[in-house]
């Protein structure tokens, strides 16, 4: 068979044909797939509640529903937790700040006194093999561990900026980036404390 | 079948340099690169082979960057849905497959003029190739800059030169590949 020869006819035809054929194709997968990816994002955020505030899988706990709260145009999730007999256990927070890419979704879990237990980061497209790091290098094993701080108390930013965090090595941004969100989910959560675009330690008034 | 060693397209034809620098962090990290891109390879020759005779040759690179890309999507949208690790530790060069000129390369140079089944080895070579290559340089990239070969440590981190994690060392770390394997291809 010949080859299709250049009219305008022919090549209006073909990208038209291969467009839709690519369309119908992409639209299958997207009704396959949405599912699932919905579901990993759910599955990541109940893990992740439980996860951050050191909570055994077994334990009773029982999750509010999540809370959306804006602050100056941030928007912050709560999700507050009790335990069997209604005690306050603490709060996970999540929000997405602009990391060296954007998107950069933190979830950190409060205790009832705003000590950081755990964090966890639900979404991020930081440099692999650098910002990447993130879900590691701030844990209580790792090199700039938040774990067991207070923003209240502690000063929550990189060294480099005044504070006791050390960052990602050759990641900074990302670093304050992933500190900012902390501070700024600290403020939702407890109205004061910490500022989240300096930092500083003591209320704003 | 030629893309394995004799023209890995890596070492010899220095094509795809982009994701190969940035992605091979870790091997695993090279590894799952070079998978993906040998499945969008595989998919695109073939079905860019099978249409040659309907492209008209002066709309053929639009039509082909679209298929290229709509196979991509795919490859997202699964990696997303079932290998939700790997899709993060990837991130954003799971969508520039559809930019490395490996496979669009390859669908201009073997697929438009060669048999399906003949582009569909074709794409099965390059893309084992690139992901040999891929898995080559970031074991040799881990190994250096941390100590560890998919995620096995061999010393400690505290021998490590950060240096091989970051962009120099891949640079330098590819180019001495390349120098080692035009040696061996010599003999």
């Amino acid at each position: 068979m010949k080859k299709l020869e250049s009219t305008l006819g022919n090549m209006v035809m073909v990208l038209t044909l291969v467009s839709l054929v690519a369309a119908a194709l992409l639209a299958v997968m997207n009704e396959i797939t949405s599912e699932p990816i919905r579901l990993q994002a759910e599955q990541k955020e109940q893990n992740g509640i439980k996860k951050v505030l050191v909570l055994g899988a077994d334990q009773q706990v029982s999750v509010a529903p999540a809370e959306v709260k804006s602050v100056d145009g941030q928007e912050f999730t709560i999700y507050r937790v009790t335990d069997a007999e209604g005690n306050a256990i603490g709060a996970a927070v999540k929000t997405s700040v602009q990391g060296f890419s954007p998107n950069l979704t933190v979830m950190v879990g409060f205790d009832a006194e705003g000590t950081i237990k755990g964090y966890e980061i639900l979404s991020q497209a930081e440099t692999p093999g650098l910002g990447a790091n993130v879900p590691t290098w701030f844990q209580a094993e790792g090199k700039g561990s938040v774990i067991g701080k207070n923003p209240k108390t502690n000063n929550l930013t990189v060294t480099k900026d005044g504070g006791e965090i050390q960052a990602i090595t050759a990641s900074t941004i990302t670093s304050r980036a992933f500190l900012k969100a902390i501070n700024l989910e600290y403020n939702a959560l407890f109205g004061s404390g910490a500022h989240g675009n300096t930092g500083a330690t003591q209320p704003v008034k | 079948m030629n893309g394995i060693i004799k023209e890995n397209p890596i070492f010899v034809l220095l094509l795809g340099m982009c994701p190969t620098l940035g992605t091979t962090t870790s091997a695993i990290n090279g590894l799952g690169m070079g998978l993906a891109t040998t499945f969008v390879l595989l998919c695109s020759n073939t079905v860019i082979s099978l249409l040659k005779r309907f492209i008209p040759d002066m709309v053929r690179i639009p039509s082909f960057i679209v298929i290229i890309a709509t196979f991509v999507t795919v490859l997202q949208m699964l990696l997303q849905a079932y290998v939700p690790t790997l899709y993060d530790s990837l991130g954003l060069f799971i969508p520039l497959i559809v930019v490395n000129c490996i496979v669009l390369g390859r669908a201009e140079a073997f697929a438009a003029k060669n048999s399906p089944i003949n582009s569909l080895f074709d794409g099965l070579g390059m893309g084992l190739g690139f992901a040999l290559a891929l898995t080559l340089l970031g074991s040799v990239r881990e190994l250096l800059g941390s100590g560890k070969i998919f995620g096995c440590e061999l010393w400690s981190e505290e021998y490590g030169c950060l240096a091989f994690v970051l962009a120099p060392g891949a640079f330098l770390a590819l180019g001495y590949l390349v120098a080692i394997s035009k040696l061996l291809n010599k003999k």
